[in-house]
């Protein structure tokens, strides 16, 4: 085979001619991310994770054959950007609850989010209901989590060369379809290889699991030392010598409280830089003076939220929102895609124990009304800082808190860099 | 039956029984020996096929911006009423059913619908309920539609007018006899002719790419598509000069060698598939097509018409080839061109009506006539389609170079304000641009031109594209398929008044992303508009912006995110009371 050269960011590499661009940057210790791409399958050119730019155009690397001399650019900041935001647009469109996946760890596009440093989306939640659909003799389908890689419709054939799946509808209904005859002469194996191949957790065997425990997982630690760095810490005038806290937790579990409590002995350090204010960890229930940062859990699901929120950002220079909920809804938001009436009729009129007739939705001028969805922070004040994770992992919490109060750069260890 | 004639099989079913059933649906599956879901893809992909039955008159009206300016909510709650249906609704054994659809090409008569494919144009609520009243007594569609001839508003004078001069049958075809197929391309080559289809193209290099290939079979595809909101001029071709479009297919055919011809047409032009069948008939019995043709030996050419199912994005050439294929009409990846590897692989020419029709005319009167016209970069003329807040709606065949304000005035526009050029992919342009020239040294024009007055909302205006380019995206690339959504999302927003300058800001920049990472042209052009109106109408949009302070967003609602709520405790109280 001919060997050619061509350039990757200004630097001269060399591989097979006609390889594909995203085997052979590889080769040439250059990493292209991608989600639809898959070894032997034609290329899909569907997720455009792996957009770079060709001669100045930009294209999908994977749908790229290498030729001698082409100028190929993959890590310009325009082309990070873009394809940080294409997966951005990914977890806004589906509803991917990462807490409750089963494939959570083993998820090829949560492990994108994290290689890329996704904290939040920049874009706004879509929460379209979709179908868990458990109708298929031996795999339950999650449409809530389907990028539409079409991987699957390429990959999964019958042994008599059927298509399983195919994409039906267009435009934004557009969804992976399933054929249920089909999928019913799946082979225990076929049905498994199905699952592997979805990058995400949308397909799933029935009566497997994952089943492996926290830190076994496929994507829990990463390439060894991969640090996940952040560089835009922002320059903030804080009013305080002794760096002052206040926490608090809107729609959220109080697990991230839990979680800041999770430092232990190192919980002592911190007290020789900082006090709480207002938090649930001193018990003090009002602003006595002004913070440097507020810590916020959960997000906003009722009025009371909403004033809380409010009042951390009138009393708090920094406002961090910490874990899944504070970031984006989180768990609570699962209610996002049901209509609030449903949700509440379902919960106070019409559920197993409720006699008809007999109970009301509950509702007092002393009790906060609930919002018609689940608010992430983000939309309702401005918001600082993102910490994810569900909840955050302890050190990952205070390396930020400490190095956004000291005003430095820092990075995060790839394993205590989570949605889950 | 083989997979290409797989959209034609699904016409049948849809056509005698209102519906593709389930059994039509496993039957086509086992001939085509493929699982049953991929016919249902494929069913479901396009909007005239439908999988739910449908009732014996099937209306279709036309939702774009023009029809919603021109009285559409009203003609659209006129069907209601009189029908009793809803629209998008599948009723059990209904007479009617209603559907919204994209342009129809009839933008100089709207509101306009088809019902049975059979064009009504100019509707009132009056109107609507005579015509419901007349099918309910069992009167054929057919004997009350109108029969929407374009109004051919203006061509240059004669010795300037391309295509609109007079046609005599053959008159391109002569002067193959003469000629071998390298000096027919070298003609067209130095006409500088560029694809009228909106990409433009060099025709010329196209035809030349597919003449070399060595593939054994080519194929010449005629684009009949003509989706693009607000253009309605390949139609008028279609009906005013059949003969000119097929000619300069079979030109095509010449110079590549090509034996097959296509011509792939919107179903929403059904109502012209007659007298296109009859030129070709024509063109046969003329010796036109066929074998030898015209004398000339070993030059056998045919056409075949292929009815679309309603898709705009079927316009892109790559889609039009999967969909002939009788796949769902996906762009394909950007790898090849179709010259390289087209229609079942094989070398082919996608070629615009346009384009077609203006071959002929160079081969029939000369590269150097045609390059006397127009600019030094455009040569020629071309067709416009003008629609919107003008008196005089219709195709204008204008030489290429004429300015935007000169336009203005042959159509008699009303206070302009926001012109759409190219449509809603396009560019918008506002009056500090009346003066720039439609060329390609200036403005280019692929035929769309929407003139709206400044009575017209550009939030409406955008709101409509962008819902467009929703549901007309083929699904299958992440930032087109979920960037029109969330681009909606922003429209919302400046609707309810709580859009921020950094909600612009965004709608920028998300737009740039969109046009940089999508598979297609229509998800690299759908934030086009929108970007550009909110430079180009800036004062506009400061209107629209909620101002907010430092820590605060204002922006936030409370109002209406517990409006639920207590709607929800109002109703349920009163419940309890009863
Ligand atoms: C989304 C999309 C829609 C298109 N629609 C049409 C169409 O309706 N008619 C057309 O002639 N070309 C359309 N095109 C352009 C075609 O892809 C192609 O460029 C053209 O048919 C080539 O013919 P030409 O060179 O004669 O212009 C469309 C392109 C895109 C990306
Ligand atoms: S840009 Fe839109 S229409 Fe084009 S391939 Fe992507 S999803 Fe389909």
């Amino acid at each position: 085979m001919e060997n050619i050269s061509f350039k990757i960011d200004g630097r001269v590499c060399s591989a097979e001619k006609g390889q594909n661009l995203i085997e052979a940057a590889k080769q040439n210790g250059i990493f292209i991310p991608t989600l639809c791409h898959f070894k032997h399958l034609n290329p899909l050119g569907t997720c455009r994770v792996c957009t770079v730019k060709n001669n100045g155009r930009t294209i999908a690397g994977c749908t790229v054959n290498v030729e001698e001399g082409i100028d190929i650019e993959v890590n310009t900041p325009e082309l990070l950007d873009a394809r940080k935001a294409i997966l951005e647009m990914m977890f806004v469109e589906g509803n991917h609850f990462c807490p409750s996946c089963e494939k959570s760890g083993d998820c090829q596009m949560q492990n994108l989010g994290y290689e890329t440093g996704i904290r939040f989306t920049r874009f706004p939640h879509l929460f379209v209901d979709r179908i868990v659909d458990a109708r298929p003799e031996r795999i339950v389908v999650n449409q809530n989590r389907c990028i539409k890689c079409k991987r699957c419709i390429e990959e999964v054939r019958t042994n008599d060369g059927h298509r399983v799946f195919n994409f039906t509808h267009r435009g934004n209904n557009t969804v992976v379809g399933i054929d249920y005859e089909q999928e019913a002469k799946l082979s225990e194996t076929q049905a498994e290889h199905a699952m592997h191949i979805c990058p995400t957790g949308s397909i799933l065997v029935k009566g497997k699991t994952f089943g492996k425990p926290f830190g076994d997982r496929q994507f829990d630690f990463g390439p060894e030392g991969k640090m996940i760095p952040l560089k835009e810490v922002k320059k903030h005038k804080t009013t305080n010598k002794k760096k002052r806290i206040a926490t608090t937790s809107l729609a959220g579990c109080f697990g991230c409280h839990m979680s800041m409590l999770d430092v232990d002995l190192g919980l002592l350090d911190l007290l020789e830089v900082v006090e709480f204010n207002k938090s649930p960890i001193t018990d003090i229930k009002t602003f006595t003076e002004r913070c440097d940062i507020g810590l916020i859990e959960g997000g906003c699901c009722n009025t009371h939220n909403i004033e809380v929120l409010r009042e951390f950002r009138k009393n708090c220079d920094i406002l961090v929102s910490v874990g899944e909920c504070a970031i984006w809804g989180g768990l609570p938001a699962i209610r996002n895609t049901v209509p609030l009436e449903d949700c509440l009729k379902e919960a106070y009129l019409n559920s197993m124990t409720s006699e008809k007739g007999e109970t009301i939705i509950p509702n007092h001028e002393d009790i906060p009304k609930i919002l018609n969805k689940v608010y992430s922070n983000r939309e309702v004040v401005e918001i600082d800082y993102h910490i994810p994770g569900c909840p955050p992992n302890a050190n990952h919490i205070w390396n930020v808190v400490k190095h956004i109060l000291f005003e430095e750069e820092y990075s995060i260890a790839y394993p205590e860099f989570k949605y889950d | 039956m083989k997979r290409t004639g797989l959209l034609s099989r699904l016409w049948e079913f849809q056509n005698n029984y209102g519906y593709i059933s389930e059994n039509a649906i496993t039957e086509i599956a086992q001939e085509l020996n493929v699982s049953k879901i991929e016919i249902e893809g494929v069913i479901s992909f396009y909007h005239f096929f439908h999988l739910k039955p449908t009732g014996k008159y099937i209306i279709y009206l036309n939702n774009s911006i023009i029809s919603e300016f021109k009285g559409f909510s009203k003609v659209k709650a006129a069907f209601e009423k009189e029908t009793g249906c809803t629209f998008g609704a599948y009723c059990k054994d209904p007479l009617f059913s209603l559907f919204e659809t994209s342009c129809i090409g009839l933008s100089d008569q709207e509101p306009a619908a088809l019902i049975n494919f059979k064009p009504f144009t100019d509707l009132t609520p009056d109107k609507v309920k005579l015509i419901i009243q007349q099918l309910k007594s069992g009167v054929y569609p057919e004997q009350i539609a109108n029969n929407p001839k374009s109004k051919i508003q203006y061509t240059p004078e004669e010795s300037k007018t391309v295509f609109f001069r007079k046609y005599l049958l053959g008159n391109s075809l002569k002067k193959l006899k003469t000629k071998n197929p390298e000096a027919i391309l070298k003609t067209i080559s130095n006409s500088e002719l560029e694809g009228h289809g909106g990409a433009f193209f060099p025709t010329a290099l196209k035809w030349k790419s597919c003449k070399e290939s060595s593939d054994n079979k080519k194929y010449v595809i005629c684009n009949a598509d003509e989706g693009e909101p607000g253009t309605f001029k390949d139609k008028a071709l279609l009906n005013n000069l059949p003969g000119l479009v097929i000619e300069g297919m079979i030109i095509a055919a010449y110079v590549t060698g090509a034996s097959n011809g296509f011509i792939y047409l919107r179903a929403e032009y059904k109502y012209l598939l007659k007298k296109l069948e009859n030129t070709l008939l024509e063109f046969k019995q003329k010796n036109y097509l066929g074998k030898n043709i015209n004398g000339i030996k070993n030059f056998n050419f045919k056409i075949k018409i292929i009815v679309g199912a309603g898709a705009y994005v079927c316009g892109a050439e790559t889609a039009l080839i999967e969909s002939m294929e009788g796949k769902r009409g996906e762009p394909r990846i950007r790898k090849y061109f179709p010259t390289d590897f087209g229609y079942l692989g094989k070398s082919t020419i996608v070629n615009n009506v346009e384009t077609f029709a203006k071959a002929a005319r160079i081969i029939e009167l000369g590269a150097k006539y045609i390059s006397s016209i127009g600019t030094k970069k455009s040569n020629g003329t071309k067709l416009l389609s003008i629609s919107g807040d003008v008196a005089k709606p219709g195709i204008y065949e204008i030489e290429w170079g004429i300015t935007i304000n000169e336009l203005l005035q042959l159509c008699q526009a009303t206070s302009p304000h926001f012109i759409q050029i190219s449509g809603p992919s396009g560019i918008c342009i506002n009056n500090t641009e009346f003066n720039r020239k439609i060329c390609k040294e200036d403005l280019i024009c692929g035929g769309s031109v929407m003139i709206f007055n400044n009575f017209r909302s550009i939030t409406r205006i955008i709101e409509n594209y962008v819902k467009f380019f929703k549901e007309e995206s083929c699904g299958t690339c992440t930032p087109c398929r979920a960037g029109n959504q969330i681009l909606h999302e922003k429209i919302k927003k400046i609707k309810r008044g709580i859009c921020t300058t950094k909600d612009l800001n965004e709608i920028k920049e998300w737009g740039k992303i969109m046009q940089l990472t999508s598979r297609c042209g229509l998800g690299q052009f759908a934030a086009n508009s929108f970007m550009m109106a909110i430079d180009k109408f800036e004062d506009y949009f400061n209107l629209k912006v909620a101002k907010c302070d430092d820590n605060c967003k204002i922006e936030f609602d409370m109002q209406s995110a517990v409006y639920d709520y207590d709607n929800l405790i109002k109703n349920t109280q009163f419940e309890l009371t009863e």
